[in-house]
């Protein structure tokens, strides 16, 4: 792999819970040409704070770019990249997996080795939920692929660096933080 | 006190300031615009919403030193989409410009009303940050907030959308004490380590160069930049939008970079073994091609905006504030240079340029663009006159032969590089300046975008002294097509009209020169008639502006002026 090259990088925004937040943010990265991976927005414990979990497809020496252009935003409160940073992701995956009877055993027991659930269960499917790192998951989809998918969804990666140097230092009203250069 | 959204918007413009706003009234703005009469405030009527922009536009730049913003207003849906072009504009230069747009009640939005556009959707990637206010409650903080931000930091246009029903309904008067955006921080000193740093870099620099942008204008850093120029005895190289920031006069400046600066200028860059970037972001017109630009430098960039480090130059150091205070911590931490074999290579360069320069050669025929330019020069210079150009040929001529002596003396599309911007733009700087001459340097295509706006002209009063440089061809595109697509001239021909009884039909005084000899002639004839005056200079059709670094190609490959035998003036 080109050491230069595109990598995901992962993005954490801490912005203002507010109506249209989510098109600004979404709107810079379609203008600026960045490709987004997955994007997920969710609440935090401060009910004017959302959350979101970027991943981005992008050289190392252009993802300060994206930080800084994320905090450029005015309701955009704080942004790290925690991509080489100790940190705990996670994704959520329902998958939808064709299982006549005959075969509806030897899926659940592959769920079983990712502790993943079985949430739903119908005459023709089975309705597998997984939480786990992004890799974990894609591990599962390709193992239930041969028996036919009918349906995946996957919530995209939330991250949390690890121990109490993580999180958001800025809340609304703190001094002022610029993206480092 | 309760009052209507529309009275509470006007209180808070009062507060922010703001004198003059220019504009377009329409369905969806009507409460405002009645309003406004009972205010203390002077509405210009433009002839389109685009040329309200602009002039806005052009206000704010005449006024930098003193941080005014400038408002434009205009109505819904084709009102707002109309100014869309001033806003990408502003937002291209870093303009603090508050644009009003009416839009449909409340209860409508998202039913296709009539006149209804998303406009704040629409401006979204080219205004520094915008509102949709739908309460007439939110409206003086909401004033209160974009008013600091289009000021703030980087400076930027901010657009409010102002739903009909909340310029109706009625509110408690209630004006913030203080600005709460807590997402919002522009630097403002840089880092002491990293001052440290860059001093070190200078300190090892043997052939330095200084580049100067528009952030020494908005951050009035020109005394700073002097100084610091002086003490390293480093050559200045500025901007487009940066001109004037050192006089031209100077014997450290080196006038205008990039695709059309001199050719010592762009060679200084490429020989460089360290620059100073104040202020400017190495635009693609400023750098030729990246792989190849100024390849032995180092680079310290000092910037407001740090999304600007590293975009487009990798900078050794980033120095990230407001440019005057970041230079006054740095300049104590120098010490001073006298890089004398550095200057006698420049001075070797320039000497080879003077040969090529179109000024010291005697040519026949008809008038040239850049000697009238050059020649306005000398019959306005040293006079409280400020410019104001299109863009295109006569733009990079009045830039290369205009010899600025003072700031915020220059006001031009830059970054966007909008045609028409001139008049429109001139005129707004005249509201910022009224005592002042304004000199519009417009072509004959982009003068006729907005050629309209004469009759916002007359109607004001304003001092406005239009001149058309005429080539009967949208010139730049044509010395394009020359140089790069073989002659094969492509809709660039233009028919246009007489400029003179144009003018006359609005009642303004015009005059047509055809000959270098009646260029004071008409500068005179100009300042005889108070108020708009439109010449006509009648040039060469086919010249070329050079130097020119072709697109794409690198900064000291430049196509130069043909080399000649220099006749003394």
């Amino acid at each position: 792999m080109n050491p230069n090259g595109p990598r995901p990088h992962i993005f954490i925004a801490w912005v203002e819970n507010k109506p249209g937040v989510l098109n600004r943010v979404a709107s810079l990265f379609r203008r600026r040409n960045y490709n987004i991976h997955s994007l997920n927005v969710g609440t935090t414990q401060d009910p004017r704070v959302s959350r979101m979990t970027i991943v981005v497809d992008i050289e190392d020496e252009k993802a300060h770019l994206i930080e800084a252009n994320l905090y450029k935003l005015v309701n955009v409160l704080d942004v790290q990249d925690v991509t080489d940073r100790p940190a705990v992701v996670r994704e959520l995956a329902l998958i939808k997996v064709k299982a006549p009877p005959g075969q509806r055993t030897e899926i659940i027991n592959l769920a079983a080795v990712y502790r993943a659930n079985i949430v739903d269960v119908s005459p023709e499917t089975v309705t597998v939920e997984i939480t786990g790192a992004p890799e974990k998951v894609d591990s599962l989809i390709d193992l239930l692929r041969p028996a036919g998918l009918v349906e995946v969804v996957r919530t995209g990666h939330v991250a949390m660096t690890r121990g109490m140097a993580a999180g958001h230092r800025h809340l609304p009203g703190a001094n002022g933080h610029r993206p480092t250069v | 006190m309760k009052m209507s959204g529309a009275r509470l918007l006007w209180e808070a413009l009062i507060r922010e300031g703001v004198e003059v706003v220019f504009g377009y009234p329409g369905g969806a703005i009507m409460p405002v615009y009645d309003a406004m009469l009972d205010y203390p405030v002077k509405h210009v009527l433009t002839r389109h919403e685009q040329a309200a922009g602009h002039a806005a536009d052009g206000y704010a730049r005449a006024l930098r030193h003193r941080r005014k913003v400038g408002v434009a207003m205009a109505t819904s849906g084709p009102g707002a989409t109309n100014l869309t072009t001033a806003i990408a504009t502003a937002r291209m230069d870093s303009s603090p410009v508050v644009f009003i747009t009416g839009q449909v009640s409340a209860s409508l939005l998202g039913s296709d009303a009539f006149q209804e556009t998303d406009i704040t959707g629409i401006t979204l990637p080219i205004t520094k940050h915008n509102y949709l206010v739908t309460r007439a409650e939110d409206i003086p903080r909401v004033v209160r907030e974009a008013f600091h931000i289009a000021r703030t930091g980087r400076p930027g246009p901010v657009v409010i959308d102002l739903c009909k029903n909340a310029q109706i309904e009625e509110a408690e008067w209630s004006w913030p004490e203080r600005v709460d955006l807590p997402g919002y921080h522009p630097p403002e000193k840089a880092d002491p380590q990293d001052l440290e740093r860059a001093a070190r870099l200078i300190a090892e620099a043997e052939r330095p160069v200084i580049l100067a942008g528009q952030g020494v204008l908005m951050s009035g850093a020109m005394e700073e930049l002097r100084q610091l120029a002086e003490k390293l005895q480093a050559p200045v190289a500025m901007t487009l939008l940066g001109l004037g920031v050192l006089p031209a006069s100077h014997p450290l400046s080196l006038g205008m970079m990039g695709m059309h600066g001199e050719y010592y200028t762009n060679m200084a860059i490429q020989h460089a073994d360290l620059l100073i970037a104040l202020g400017m972001r190495f635009d693609d017109r400023v750098t030729g091609k990246l792989e190849t630009y100024a390849p032995h430098a180092k680079v310290i960039h000092v910037e407001i905006d740090p999304a600007e480090i590293h975009k487009n130059v990798r900078a050794d150091v980033a120095l990230l504030g407001d440019l005057k205070a970041v230079l006054q911590d740095l300049i104590p931490l120098v010490e001073p240079k006298q890089p004398e074999d550095w200057w006698d290579q420049i001075e070797s360069w320039k000497a080879d340029t003077r040969r090529r320069d179109i000024l010291y050669r005697n040519q026949p025929g008809p008038l040239r663009a850049a000697q009238a330019i050059h020649d306005l020069w000398k019959a306005t210079a040293g006079q409280e006159v400020i410019i104001a150009t299109g863009v295109g040929q006569h733009q990079m001529w009045t830039a290369q032969y205009y010899k600025l002596e003072q700031p915020y003396r220059l006001i031009t599309s830059g970054g966007l590089g909008t045609m028409g911007f001139g008049l429109p733009a001139g005129i707004g700087a005249w509201f910022a300046h009224p005592e002042k001459e304004v000199w519009v340097i417009e072509g004959d295509g982009g003068f006729q975008m907005t050629q309209a706006e004469l009759a916002t002209a007359v109607q004001e009063g304003a001092n406005v002294k239009v001149v058309i440089v005429n080539n009967n061809y949208l010139g730049m595109v044509r010395q394009w097509q020359e140089l790069f697509y073989e002659k094969r001239y492509s809709a660039v021909l233009m028919h246009n009209p007489d400029f003179v009884q144009l003018a006359k039909a609005y009642g303004i005084p015009a005059m047509r020169v055809t000959e270098r000899g009646q260029i004071p002639q008409a500068v005179a004839f100009a300042r005889e008639h108070p108020g708009p005056v439109v010449l006509e200079f009648v040039v060469e059709q086919e010249e070329h502006v050079f130097p020119m670094v072709p697109s794409g190609v690198s900064l000291h490959e430049m196509i130069r002026r043909p080399a000649g035998e220099v006749v003394s003036r």
